[in-house]
């Protein structure tokens, strides 16, 4: 790496540093968007187009539109005209399972307003959470009372959703890079050439700075490709997200919570009897702490992934939360100044969000090397570690 | 809490596995391995070039290490045969000035001697002859003067009167 260790860390560390400052950015907008809304609903009084079940204020409406972007979603819609309600983008597939399955197009939904039929039963997207629901011929849903969810019957959904179309498309952009870098080597005398280039530092760097000295020259080999492979996924998905095709992969729940229980799964699969003896049974400890030590250690052996699946999610949910709003400022504030000065500060934002992606990624990958490496730490009682 | 739960999807959670799964497979097969492999070798081979060519400098450093070593002992040959040679000149010279006065002295002693007896010889000749001579001037004198008389007396007379004064 041509890049030296000390200056990248530095700038690494100065980046957790500020991130708190987002939050705090976040919160601020938030209350320049109270301002606006108190000043927007005495100002402004039912200039709608829509339907009469979407918001009518453009503050809600905006709202509404944030909150539909970072949920998933069953067709891939670019944009929508709100005049004449005509969406641009294509339908998705649909499928069901609901005492056998169900195959169709969401366009059948016609953008959450119509009830779908098929085989026999009705479904309905609720435009609250963007999932389907079973309901009748009039597409109606009960709501829970108390918590405001929906009661009607989910069925199992296997739809090829927006965000499965998009880690396909991240799938085969990686299959197609990376593949053609392999051959690459042999063609070319063992010198990286064409598009996947740029990426070969990436790897080196993620097997000498990330690999190696979390795991182990020993151990090292075998987690290389789960590594590499998860690396680049939440970065091409964090990117993903940053362009204005408005997918917002890594920012749901689901995909982080899958990728954090593949490491959770390989980290204890892989684990030595080292790794559980410091769990269970502490070493160089008083017996009566061991107790203590246990249960609190087998928590944090949950706790790890968790933390995993959280921060990336909350990182990227957050980025395009504070993002779009900052963006539909410019649209509420329609003043010369307001306007620029949300321009420029979703500029610097946005290049702050591409920080946050490599950023994310790359401690993603790090803290999975890291605790696979305390799963095949080798005994060594001497060193007072812990 | 309840939120964040409710956003789990279970379709979701399948595609996502599945396709991520595959991903890691196929990669790992088709790109992280051959990749790795490749930079590795190319990282061996670059370690071993620089290492033979470090080896080669070694080389060549021991071998200019011992040529100079080499220089340096005939030079120090070489000093010590002119030193040697010199010495020895010297030697000879010194042993040849010496013989040579030696000789020379030797010379000089027989020259000295053979004068000296060369001399004594002549003196001793020079002594037997002047003694003949004188002595047969004596006798031709004798003869002459004891011959007459008169003459006779008158030395006898001188003789006494050398005795005399004596």
């Amino acid at each position: 790496m041509v890049i030296s260790n000390k200056p990248l860390r530095f700038i690494i560390a100065t980046l957790v540093a500020c991130l708190p400052l987002m939050s705090f950015a976040n919160s601020e907008v938030d209350s320049t968007k109270a301002v606006t809304e108190v000043a927007h609903e005495a100002t402004t009084e039912g200039h709608h187009e829509g339907a009469h079940t979407e918001p009518t204020d453009e503050k809600s409406k905006i709202k509404a539109f944030i909150k539909h972007h970072v949920l998933d979603s069953h067709d891939f819609t670019f944009t929508q005209d709100d005049v004449t309600g005509k969406h641009y983008g294509f339908p998705l597939p649909v499928i069901l399972w609901d005492n056998g399955l169900h195959i169709f197009s969401s366009s059948k939904f016609e953008h959450g307003k119509a009830v779908a039929e098929s085989n026999g039963n009705y479904y309905v997207i609720n435009h609250h959470d963007g999932k389907i629901y079973r309901t009748d011929v009039s597409g109606k849903i009960t709501e829970d009372e108390k918590t405001g969810f929906p009661t009607n019957v989910r069925p199992i959904d296997f739809s090829i959703t927006k965000t499965v179309i998009s880690i396909l498309a991240a799938a085969l952009l990686m299959i197609w890079l990376f593949s053609s870098l392999a051959k690459s080597y042999t063609k070319n005398g063992g010198i990286a050439s064409g598009a996947g280039r740029i990426f070969e530092p990436v790897v080196l760097y993620i097997r000498d700075e990330i690999a190696i000295p979390n795991i182990g020259v020993k151990h090292y080999k075998k987690y290389m490709s789960y590594l590499l492979t998860i690396f680049f996924f939440v970065l091409f998905l964090n990117i993903f997200g940053l362009t204005p095709l408005g997918i917002n992969a890594t920012g749901n729940l689901t995909i982080t919570f899958s990728l954090a229980i593949l490491t959770f799964l390989i980290t204890n699969l892989t684990a030595n009897k080292n790794y559980w003896s410091h769990i269970f049974w502490m070493p160089g400890v008083p017996k009566a702490m061991r107790i203590v030590l246990a249960p609190i250690e087998l928590l944090g052996v949950f706790i790890k992934p968790f933390s995993l699946m959280i921060r990336l999610y909350a990182n990227i949910f957050a980025g395009h939360i504070v993002l779009m709003s900052i963006i539909s400022l410019m649209f509420i504030f329609k003043s010369w100044i307001g306007s620029s000065l949300s321009f420029g500060l979703s500029f610097v934002l946005s290049i702050l969000e591409i920080l946050v992606a490599f950023l994310q990624a790359y401690i993603f990958t790090m803290l999975s090397a890291l605790y696979f490496g305390s799963a095949v730490e080798e005994h060594h009682h001497d060193e007072a570690h812990h | 809490m309840d939120k964040l739960i409710n956003q789990f999807e279970f379709g979701l959670f399948f595609w996502q596995v599945v396709i991520f799964v595959g991903l890691v497979l196929l990669l790992k097969k088709f790109a992280w391995k051959p990749i790795l492999d490749a930079v590795n070798d190319r990282e061996e081979g670059i370690k071993n070039a620089l290492l033979s060519a470090e080896n080669a400098r070694q080389e060549m450093q021991n071998l200019q290490a011992d040529n100079q070593r080499i220089l340096n002992e005939a030079r120090a040959e070489r000093d010590a045969m002119l030193k040697e040679a010199r010495e020895m000149k010297e030697q000879m010279i010194a042993e040849s000035k010496s013989e040579a006065q030696a000789q020379g002295q030797k010379m000089i002693e027989q020259a000295k001697a053979a004068i000296e007896s060369e001399k004594n010889a002549a003196m001793a000749e020079l002594k037997s002859q002047v003694s003949t001579l004188s002595l047969s001037i004596a006798e031709k004198l004798l003869k002459e003067e004891l011959s007459n008389k008169e003459a006779q007396t008158k030395l006898v007379e001188k003789l006494l009167g050398d005795v005399k004064l004596n």
